[in-house]
């Protein structure tokens, strides 16, 4: 910090404004979301283990897409929630963005190696390898590499103003980057299958599996909603401690 | 103009006198590649196959080398304050010191390629095809690279996080310079990927100055 003392104080006033609406509200909503994260993902893992039927090719290997697929939905959308809040941190200096990029960075880094792990444990019986360089192998092997990099790089800047601009302009640089590293991989080398929940005339799953498939992508998401709301409120907190033990620090060194 | 080439030149001279970096960055890049015989055994055939990928993955990493003193002499030394003051925008500074340092590092890369070529066996025909694909995604490289070294100027151990954050921006350039030349010894067509890799080089000539100039600003404040 290279302001003077007395604009700290000001500054985390402002700062914090709002923020504590942020966590009056987060304090109502994280309660139901972890409830119904609970909720959904027992009742998904019931009709997916339990109730979903072996596939006729598969067997019961099948199971692991019920972890799989969500996993790795997640691990993308969690990284275009992590640009979308540079974005929003870098235009219009909102203070929480900053706090959601970084929090939500590590869960998006876990989801994408939940899914390489549940992919190469899913490989193994079906491919007969855990790990083949295909192009959607590589680029999520890329992505969690990006994840890596976005942290270990707030992690470096001490500042959490400056970390946090230039891990956002990072995290901006990596989103551009990501249909690129896609495409490359992409014509470079494929096995691995093509979308088959998204397409033009619908689903190429039958109802038995998407069923579980789709309960398990809603807990995935609101399990997701509900550890970013505990992350982001955890970063304010640490924010007004460091705050507090600046602002105990002053006075001595005014003196 | 006059201040952008000015820098340009400042760069070149300074690379020049300082001595050491670039011819470093070219010993690096050949001890490298001739690393790999060493290491997977002299097998002709295989340093054919392999050859064109070692290559483009030592350039990688030379030029990973240099990236670090890219912005951290100038920020030591304070120039880099005046550079910000000065008439040139910063991201037309930044853009310099990326041409200058293509210039110093880059081009001596490509004239010790073809002799790498001959060392790990790759076909002939490949040869001009990994100049042509070189000469297209270096730049890239340097551009690239400036964002990283904007990010990190001024960090501790700046050095590894840079390739940390730089390397899997890489993955495009690679897969496609790797396949131009792969493209031609197999006797297909290359134009593709050699248009990827020019359309990779311009898309970061347009935006990283952009970014690395709002990276840099960051470390003057």
């Amino acid at each position: 910090m290279n302001r003077p003392p007395h604009q700290i104080s000001r500054m985390s006033l402002h700062r914090f404004a709002n923020p504590t609406r942020f966590l009056r509200i987060a304090d109502a909503v994280s309660p139901w979301a972890t409830g119904l994260a609970v909720l959904l993902l027992a009742v998904g893992l019931y009709l997916g283990l339990a109730v979903a039927p072996p596939d006729y090719q598969q067997g019961q290997t099948v199971r692991i897409m019920f972890v799989h697929v969500p996993a790795a939905w997640m691990a993308m959308a969690c990284y275009s929630l992590m640009a979308l809040a540079s974005a929003i941190a870098l235009i219009w200096k909102h203070p929480l963005a900053d706090l959601s990029a970084k929090a939500a960075a590590p869960l998006g880094a876990g989801f994408t190696a939940i899914a390489l792990v549940s992919g190469a444990l899913w490989g193994q019986p079906m491919w007969g390898t855990w790990w083949v360089w295909d192009a959607r192998l590589t680029s999520f092997l890329v992505l969690f590499f990006l994840y890596l990099g976005y942290i270990a790089l707030w992690q470096a800047i001490d500042d959490p103003t400056r970390a946090a601009r230039a891990a956002a302009i990072l995290a901006l640089v990596g989103f551009v980057n990501i249909p690129i590293i896609k495409f490359s991989v992409d014509w470079w080398n494929t096995l691995h299958q093509p979308a088959s929940i998204v397409r033009m005339n619908g689903p190429a799953i039958d109802v038995s599996i998407l069923v579980p498939l789709l309960v398990m992508m809603a807990a995935f998401n609101v399990y997701f909603v509900a550890l970013l709301l505990w992350r982001i409120k955890a970063e304010i907190i640490a924010r007004r401690v460091r705050t507090l033990a600046l602002a105990r620090v002053e006075p001595e060194a005014g003196a | 103009m006059n201040a952008f080439l000015a820098l340009v030149a400042r760069d070149l001279r300074l690379a020049g006198r300082q001595g050491g970096a670039a011819t470093m960055a070219v010993s690096f890049f050949v001890v490298t590649v001739a690393l790999f015989p060493l290491g997977v055994g002299p097998e002709l055939e295989l340093l054919g196959r392999i050859g064109p990928g070692v290559i483009w993955v030592a350039a990688l990493l030379a030029t990973l080398l240099t990236l670090d003193r890219l912005f951290q002499a100038d920020l030591e030394d304070g120039s880099l304050d005046l550079l910000a003051l000065g008439p040139l925008p910063l991201s037309l500074v930044v853009l310099g010191k990326c041409l200058a340092h293509w210039l110093a590092n880059a081009l001596p890369l490509l004239l010790a390629a073809p002799v790498l070529c001959l060392l790990m066996n790759v076909p002939l025909k490949g040869v001009p095809m990994l100049l042509a694909a070189m000469a297209l995604g270096t730049p890239a490289l340097s551009l690239i690279g400036a964002i990283g070294a904007a990010l990190t100027v001024g960090i501790r151990r700046g050095g590894v996080l840079l390739s940390l954050l730089v390397l899997p921006l890489y993955v495009p350039v690679l897969i496609f310079g790797v396949g131009a030349v792969d493209a031609v010894v197999h006797g297909f067509p290359a134009g593709g990927a050699l248009s990827l890799l020019g359309a990779a080089s311009l898309a970061s000539l347009v935006l990283s100055p952009l970014a690395a100039a709002a990276a840099l600003r960051l470390s003057l404040e």
